[in-house]
């Protein structure tokens, strides 16, 4: 069937793809048209070796220094070229772009208050990346950070009502612990409809996204109403005494810090395990997987799930940490930035956490801009879509004009037949 | 393959040198003496909405008028911490020592954290209800009764429709949006008790999709006056228009969008509130904490009439604003039935506007076709 495994130690394992002019193989419960029609167009022409590992993954040995650096350059050619043209549009917009780059360094990173400022926006955004980054090892595309955070928030405000008369600690806990399981449920879901049903992620997620508002606003407008909350209905506070603090010596909630432990905890996961390298080989090749027997439906569930774990917490976060009740402000787009965050960094956890630094900065440049140049506030959307297109644009550079830059390519994951749950490695 | 690389990196430089002659050739920084104060306006949505956000823009503009005073704007902050650190941005990089957060959800908890922190910088904020003791002695909350504008738009409204079928799009059933349909229509039925206004909830602030089906499901059931309480009417204004039906406005002044087809409209006048409140901050008098009026004082003011509306209607809708001038008229007064029959306020019962009770009103009156849930 021109399918087969190799596993050798340099590299990590390869495991090519199917054969030119052999037909798609499809599996029980399959869906053949998203799988056929997603596969890599260039995948087509003989035998190609696609490595699984990442270029960006530390691979040990000799070349660790050169790998890094390799791996870096296309990105930060594209950052560059990125504010190049921002810096051309500024222009057009009758400004000097130097001035304004100059304002966006001094509003992110050139004062203290700034950088707190951007660490503040960057901690739900990595939190939310994740909910995108992790399933991207897997081949899929979820879209429904957003929805998770809301459900997330929801929840732990929900959760904060019932443990009520369990003191401040048990409160906080029940609230960020609610929050993580609803928003990983929530997410789980689209996985395990992936997994066993073959409904598209993509569009699953998406629709999540607007049943969670939804769900969010008939809530907070009916059965958990605060009656004193009259012009904005909101649950019932959840109390200063109850609520998420600052990082010491910071003006930054505790956010940060369990979004950084979540980005090094997934990337371990993701990368120096099993369980991850058995996600990341159903990325790679999931037929491939499916004949090596490894349960392809379980670890699409169990990985969605992580993901939404990471963005429920954002938005159990955001009630505990900032708003102390949940309302309709928790819809604030974390959810959708993530998932550029996650694209830009390939879907690695610990990359997120750099692209989180740098959209938060942005957003948190954005509003010097307007109050000092009376640019729209849509000028930063236009840097973010700018860099997004910028450095998938990028993409198509690795593995060309360097030979040791290989190019990672994760053909989606197709439905998974019930095989029985044997790891081969 | 090399030569792939080297393009991309040529794009980079030749980006660059774009970039370069771009500071050859611009403009400088531009760079002003710091003003004795410093006024901070932040909004939820854009500035030009032709609505709520736009409301408050203009009377931003007509404090930026004002000798010794610089405003900073910056539009589109949502609800968050975002707008904490924008406030606190204002502070530590603008030196602003008034800000006015305009939007309802900007108070709590955002406003009231900043203000516990920032002891020498004055928050005003729009809609909020100041409790003395409770909320930080830096706070003060302004709003407008604009149900006494609807009042007016809805005498117009009445008498100007040939169905007797009015339509009000709502963003959510709460208290301020209530008290709108329920003045608008109390307007109405005071010239044509048999006039109807039929009500559609869209769910949220901004929603112009849902608007415009709420918008043509009104217009399709017989409506041929429309108005709306949402951030921006915008849609349903140009809508009604090209359908050939009425509409009143509603935040800001609607006329440019429906030359033909826009009646009047409630506006807001933060010119006049901002204005006021600057003048006494720059004489060092003390400013109210809890600040509301209505067309008497010239907070909220009525749309000026279009074509459409014909003279002797104008006539009405003047007599009843000549006696909210006067402070003579009660819009909430026994006996007062909702629209499931229950009687809302006792006979004999007047609520004047400044009365808390409707604040909190979570019914529709007798005449409103719609549900509060």
């Amino acid at each position: 069937m021109g399918i087969g495994v190799s596993v050798d130690g340099g590299d990590g394992p390869e495991v090519t793809t199917p054969a030119a002019g052999s037909p798609p193989v499809v599996l029980a419960g399959d869906s053949p048209s998203p799988a056929a029609s997603q596969l890599p167009t260039t995948a087509t022409s003989g035998r190609r070796k696609v490595p699984i590992s990442d270029p960006s993954a530390p691979a040990g040995g000799p070349g660790i220094v050169r790998r890094t650096l390799a791996g870096m350059s296309v990105p930060m050619s594209a950052f560059v070229t990125a504010l190049a043209l921002f810096g051309v549009f500024i222009l057009m917009t009758g400004h000097n772009p130097f001035a304004v780059y100059y304002q966006m360094y001094r509003g992110s990173f050139g004062t203290w208050f700034s950088f707190q400022n951007t660490l503040l926006r960057a901690a739900p955004l990595m939190l939310t990346a994740l909910a995108t980054a992790l399933p991207l090892r897997l081949g899929l595309v979820g879209l429904g950070g957003e929805g998770a955070m809301v459900m997330g928030g929801l929840a732990a405000a929900a959760a904060s009502m019932a443990a009520h008369n369990h003191g401040p600690t048990g409160i906080k806990v029940a609230m960020l612990v609610a929050g993580a399981l609803m928003g990983g449920l929530w997410i789980a879901f689209a996985g395990a409809l992936r997994a066993y049903r073959g409904v598209n992620e993509t569009i699953s997620t998406l629709l999540l996204n607007y049943i969670a508002i939804a769900l969010l606003n008939h809530i907070v407008e009916g059965p958990l109403r605060d009656p004193a909350s009259l012009n904005k209905p909101s649950t019932p506070p959840i109390g200063d005494e109850n609520m998420l603090g600052n990082l010491p010596g910071l003006d930054v909630h505790w956010g940060l810090a369990f979004g950084l432990v979540a980005c090094a905890i997934t990337w371990f996961l993701m990368n120096r395990t099993t369980f991850g390298f058995a996600a990341r080989m159903v990325g790679g090749n999931v037929r491939a997987a499916l004949l090596n027997g490894l349960p392809v439906g379980r670890l699409i569930v169990i990985t969605t799930f992580i993901g939404g774990l990471c963005a429920g917490l954002a938005g159990g976060i955001e009630v505990a940490a900032i708003h102390g009740t949940a309302n309709a402000s928790l819809v604030t787009g974390y959810g959708y930035t993530g998932v550029l965050v996650a694209f830009i960094a390939r879907g690695n956890p610990l990359a997120v956490i750099p692209v989180a630094l740098i959209l938060g900065g942005i957003g948190a440049s954005g509003g010097l801009l307007q109050r000092l140049f009376d640019l729209p506030d849509a000028t930063v959307n236009v840097l973010q879509g700018i860099l997004f297109i910028s450095i998938l644009f990028s993409e198509t550079f690795y593995g060309r004009g360097f030979g040791f830059l290989r190019r990672n390519r994760r053909p989606p994951a197709t439905a998974a037949a019930d095989k029985p749950a044997v790891v081969v490695i | 393959m090399r030569r792939a690389m080297i393009s991309f990196v040529s794009l980079t430089v030749a980006a660059s040198a774009v970039a370069i002659v771009a500071v050859a050739t611009g403009l400088s920084p531009s760079a002003t003496a710091a003003p004795p104060l410093t006024v901070g306006f932040i909004y939820v949505g854009p500035k030009t909405d032709y609505g709520y956000n736009q409301a408050h823009a203009q009377g931003a503009a007509a404090v930026a008028k004002m000798p010794g005073v610089k405003i900073r704007e910056e539009e589109m902050v949502p609800e968050t911490v975002a707008v904490q650190k924008t406030m606190e941005s204002m502070i530590s990089l603008d030196g602003a020592t008034l800000i006015f957060p305009t939007s309802f959800g900007y108070f709590d908890p955002h406003i009231l954290k900043e203000a516990q922190k920032n002891k020498s910088v004055t928050f005003l904020h729009c809609g909020g209800l100041y409790v003395p003791g409770k909320h930080p002695e830096n706070v003060g909350s302004y709003f407008g009764y604009i149900d006494e504008a609807e009042y007016v738009a809805g005498i117009v409204a009445a008498l100007t429709s040939k169905t007797g079928k009015l339509g009000f799009i709502g963003a959510k059933p709460i208290p301020q949006v209530l008290r709108n349909i329920n003045s608008y229509t109390l307007g109405a039925r005071s010239v044509n008790p048999k006039v109807t206004t039929t009500v559609i909830f869209t769910g949220d602030w901004s929603m112009p999709v849902k608007e415009a089906e709420a918008a043509n499901s009104l217009i399709d059931q017989g409506v041929d006056v429309l108005t709306a309480h949402v951030d921006s009417p915008k849609v349903i204004v140009e809508l009604a228009e090209r359908r050939g039906a009425f509409v009143t406005g509603y935040h800001a002044n609607q006329a440019a969008l429906a030359p033909k087809g826009y009646l009047t409209g409630a506006e807001w006048n933060w010119a006049k509130v901002y204005t006021d409140y600057i003048k006494d901050i720059q004489t060092g008098k003390t400013y109210p904490h809890l600040l509301r009026g209505g067309l008497k004082e010239g907070f909220v003011s009525v749309s000026p009439y279009g074509k459409a509306v014909s003279a002797a209607t104008k006539k009405k809708a003047d007599d009843a604003k000549a006696k909210f001038m006067a402070g003579t008229m009660v819009i909430y007064k026994g006996p007062l039935k909702d629209n499931t029959g229950a009687v809302v306020i006792a006979d004999g019962v007047e609520r004047r506007q400044t009365d808390v009770e409707l604040e909190k009103m979570d019914y529709l009156v007798e005449g409103v076709v719609g549900k509060t849930h």
